[in-house]
């Protein structure tokens, strides 16, 4: 239950960040969701890494959805993926992720393992 | 008790070190880590070079709420919005139909210029700004040090000086600097009220952002265009090839004029008797037409395809009894499209038409009094003159029979990445030292490719004398009548049109206009000697001089880049490269046509038919030694031969006949040419075309590599066994048809492959009216039917938006290419209720 809201908060605060914040602010919520709901730090990084691929990769899938995947397709050209919007939000997701990933795991060597 | 307190010690000691060592456990992945998460962010927010491409910030690009997706518009987006300035004086609507086309209905005339600059900026921004970098040479400021040379070539040509100097001149007019003004504080107005994540994706690519515009922007987009249109000449190439072949063939492989030339204007009109006399120098003998010094300067040049057809049929002609207008503009295929349609109506004036993001006004349109068009004039106003400097300093010139000082002009080229280039041009009274020791044309990228001519030159444009380009069409905008329209293209200096005119009075008209130098015969073909005033230009051919018709005999008026007049009855050289075929074809549609209504125009526009081939073609069938040939060979030859002469998108061939035409062309001409390592032009095809029709033993024929005489049979023979090879490898991956050996396509400005359209259903090529080849053609077409309810058509191969990410990038390419068009929708106040309405957006205070 802590794993799952850690991912939810996660994924919360990077949407309300990223409305304001560039893109990288997902390191900063990543960052103040592992401090605040302490974690092993393996499983501050995957929760931050989850939170934030989920957030992004359905972002994006709205979006592209909405666009019926217009501009997706020709992104996926000019990047290596085949033509592919699928991957292409993969790939997005899992940038996003990464970045939050690492920030997690970063605060969850601030305080005292539990 | 002293084993309590040691033991006590051991205790503390134990848990001080093991306290330690769990603080330096956390200390040391916390720093790790943190230093992985940060340098993520930093490698993801930063561009890197792979091989040849540049990666944009990939980090940035792919968030969903700040890269690229953010431009990945719903399709059923919602564009109603209001929109609130200080500099608009009162309440406007726009009002935007199914296809994105702004109807725009202002209270006053600047309100409407801001709201065309706004949506200029709305739709189209990244174009507008990439065409007026490219135009101020700061291409390697985006994407550095490999455009150093294109960037070089433009501000050594004075692209930005004759803008400077234009921007001058149109804000000494308070009508056009008010117009300009507006548009920029428009287009200006958008670009601060747009986020970063509104940012067109080009920009997010590219990694950069949009600066403020000004009316130096505009002024640099015009000479964009004056670039395009008038900045064509080859005086490089044809005085090599004057020096290696001597004047006299020079004039036989390049002649000023075609038998089979039918003019823009038609023969049997008088003209004025001349008001200029014009003094050849008394040195032209010996030191122009005589062999002198050559160049292997090589250039960039504007495509030499870049025309267009345009024509007006007057009532006496049509069903309606009105007349009407058709203008197609020949440019490069790009997307986003060089035009935007748009309708401005303001009290006292209601026109539409196509528009050019980067300049208010519209351009080629009509309004509801009158129609006009315009189709290039393709004469040479540039030209080139050897400077004699007293040293390499470039401080002195020798300029009648003294020393004079030039002038310097710094030009600061940003290099992205590098450290910007100061590039010193020196100025002469005939203006910029285009090529001197540090500069000889050549490779994009600056890297040496052994060009070793040191002279210098200096470049005379038309395009640098002051003139007020947006003034003609702010005029043709107001005009309603013949006289109104005369006012207005007397303001055109560059580039020169050929511009058609139509009423609902009845009259239509041609005027060949343009401010042109007053020549003598060739001036301006060769370099030019600069060091003294006899070579220069000696005045501008007076305005009504200008080669015009109104309502003439034959009912239509229509020109489509050929020569004016017939060279040997204007008492003026005309200079420039004149393609006789369109026009040729043209003319004889329209000559047999009566009860005209606009789907015939529609037809006529995009016709296949190739007048060239139907004249070319006899040659063949006549000289070839059909029993040399092979079984494949003679399968080709057949095909060619049963040709219905038309550039459909299906037929084979026409393939044939442009393979065999273009290897039997080479085969003539090559061993020639080969005699020299320089540049020279390539002859025209009318050139060798004509020779063989009145001579078959036309002396270049021979082979001059080889000791025996070729016949025209055995160059034939030959030319067209090379093709068959070409012609059997098509054949053999299935690309034979017209159509796919052409793949005519629609390309991003930026060369993005995914974001340009790909092999189009469009036949069509250079001659035939309908001028599409593989990235070049009709990038407008429009219809004006000059009836009480005025009925126009029109289409361009792109979309009104900009945006790769909207359904409306490219909507009307395929209709383009299968020669359709839509209606072009003149709304009125009332029609605000139409179902044709889809949104609207408010301008006010």
């Amino acid at each position: 239950m802590k794993f799952v809201s850690s991912i939810f908060l996660t994924a919360l605060l990077s949407f309300f960040a990223g409305l304001y914040l560039p893109w990288w602010s997902v390191a900063l919520s990543a960052f103040v969701t592992a401090l605040l709901v302490p974690e092993k730090p393996w499983k501050s990084f995957v929760a931050a890494f989850a939170g934030v691929f989920i957030l992004w990769a359905l972002l994006a899938a709205v979006i592209d959805s909405k666009n019926s995947h217009i501009l997706s397709q020709k992104i996926a050209h000019i990047f290596p993926l085949g033509g592919s919007y699928f991957l292409l939000i993969l790939v997005t997701a899992f940038i996003g992720a990464l970045v939050g990933g690492f920030a997690g795991l970063t605060a969850s060597y601030v305080r005292k393992n539990t | 008790m002293l084993n309590r307190i040691t033991h006590a010690r051991y205790i503390i000691q134990k848990k001080f070190t093991f306290n330690a060592y769990l603080k330096i456990m956390r200390i040391l992945p916390f720093s790790i880590c943190l230093v992985i998460t940060v340098s993520l962010v930093v490698i993801l927010n930063k561009e890197w070079q792979v091989g040849d491409n540049t990666l944009p910030p990939v980090g940035k690009f792919m968030s969903p709420q700040q890269g690229f997706w953010q431009n990945a518009e719903p399709v059923n987006k919602d564009f109603n919005a209001s929109v609130v300035s200080d500099y608009l004086k009162g309440k406007s609507e726009v009002y935007f139909d199914e296809r994105m086309v702004p109807h725009v209905f202002a209270e006053n005339e600047s309100d409407a210029y801001f709201i065309q600059g706004y949506l200029h900026a709305k739709f189209r921004l990244w174009q507008m700004e990439f065409e007026t970098y490219a135009a101020a040479g700061r291409i390697s400021e985006l994407i550095g040090e490999k455009a150093i040379n294109f960037d070089r070539e433009r501000r050594r040509l004075g692209m930005v000086y004759a803008a400077e100097k234009a921007v001058e001149e149109m804000e000494k007019d308070s009508i056009t600097k008010a117009q300009c003004d507006a548009y920029t504080a428009g287009v200006n107005a958008y670009i601060s009220s747009m986020k970063e994540s509104e940012l067109p994706v080009e920009y997010k690519l590219l990694n950069y952002e949009p600066e403020k515009w000004s009316n130096l922007k505009t002024a640099l987009f015009l000479k964009y265009m004056s670039y395009e249109l008038a900045g064509y000449e080859s005086d490089f190439e044809n005085t090599n090839a004057k020096n290696v072949f001597g004047l006299k063939d020079f004039d036989i492989m390049y002649p000023l004029s075609q038998d089979s030339l039918d003019p823009i204007i038609p023969r049997d009109t008088t003209h004025l008797k001349p008001g200029l006399s014009l003094k050849t120098p008394p040195t032209a003998d010996s030191l122009y037409f005589s062999k002198n010094d050559s160049s292997d300067i090589l250039h960039d040049k504007p495509n030499p395809e870049n025309g267009s057809n345009n024509w007006a049929v007057s009532g006496k002609k049509t069903k309606s009894g009105k007349p009407i207008l058709c203008n197609d503009p020949h440019l490069g295929l790009n997307l986003p499209s060089l035009w935007f349609e748009m309708q401005i109506s303001v009290p006292g004036m209601n026109v539409y038409g196509a528009t050019f993001p980067a300049a208010p006004g519209i351009i080629i349109g009509f309004n509801d009094s009158c129609a006009w068009g315009v189709t290039n004039s393709e004469r040479d106003v540039r030209d080139y003159y050897k400077i004699k400097f007293k040293d390499g300093s470039m401080k002195e010139y020798w300029f009648n029979g003294e020393w004079k000082q030039s002038d310097f002009r710094y030009e600061h080229i940003k290099i992205k990445d590098k450290p910007e280039e100061v590039d010193t041009i020196a100025y002469t009274v005939f203006g910029p030292v285009m090529y001197d020791m540090h500069y000889r044309g050549g490779r994009r990228d600056g890297k040496d490719d052994g060009r070793t001519d040191g002279g210098y030159y200096a470049v005379r444009w038309k395009a640098h004398d002051p003139s007020n380009e947006l003034m003609v069409f702010n005029r043709l905008n107001h005009s309603g009548n013949y006289e109104d329209y005369l006012n207005a293209i007397k303001w055109m200096h560059t580039p020169g049109q050929n511009f058609v005119f139509a009423s609902k009075n009845g009259d239509i008209a041609m005027w060949c206009q343009g401010e042109f130098p007053a020549k003598w015969k060739h001036q301006g073909q060769f370099i030019m000697p600069g060091t003294d005033s006899s070579y220069m230009w000696q005045a501008d051919i007076p305005q009504n001089e200008n080669p015009h018709i109104k309502n003439p005999e034959r009912g239509f008026v229509s020109s489509a880049n050929q020569l004016p007049v017939d060279p040997n009855s204007y008492p003026y050289y005309l200079g420039g490269s004149f393609p006789p075929y369109r026009g040729i074809s043209m003319n004889r549609f329209l000559a047999g046509m009566n009860n005209i209504e606009p789907a015939d125009m529609m037809q006529l526009q995009t016709e296949n038919y190739d007048v060239f081939a139907e004249m070319a073609r006899p040659l063949f069938l006549k000289y070839m030694t059909v029993d040399s040939l092979d079984e494949t060979q003679k399968k080709y030859f057949d095909i060619m031969k049963s040709w219905n002469l038309r550039d459909d998108y299906q037929e084979k061939g026409a393939t044939v006949f442009s393979l065999v035409w273009d290897f039997f062309e080479k085969e003539i001409w090559y061993d020639d040419i080969s005699k020299t390592n320089l540049p020279v032009p390539r002859p025209h095809e009318s050139t060798l075309l004509e020779a063989l029709l009145k001579d078959s033993a036309f002396k270049f024929i021979d082979d001059i590599n080889t000791p025996q005489k070729e016949s025209l049979q055995d160059e034939m023979l030959k030319g067209f066994r090379l093709a068959a090879d070409s012609v059997k490898h098509l054949d053999a991956v299935g690309r034979l048809e017209w159509g796919k050996a052409k793949d005519t396509r629609v390309t991003h400005l930026a060369r993005l492959i995914p974001f340009s359209r790909l092999h189009l259903q469009i036949g069509g090529g250079k001659h035939c009216i309908n001028a599409a080849s593989e990235d070049h053609g009709p990038s407008w077409r429009m219809i004006v039917s000059l009836t009480d309810v005025t009925q126009a058509y029109g289409v361009y191969p792109g979309g009104q938006s900009g945006n790769p990410g909207s359904p409306y990038y490219d909507d009307f390419v395929d209709e383009w290419a299968a020669g359709k068009y839509y209606p072009l929708w003149m709304m009125k106040k009332g029609d605000e209720t139409n179902a044709k309405v889809k949104f609207k957006i408010v301008f006010g205070k």
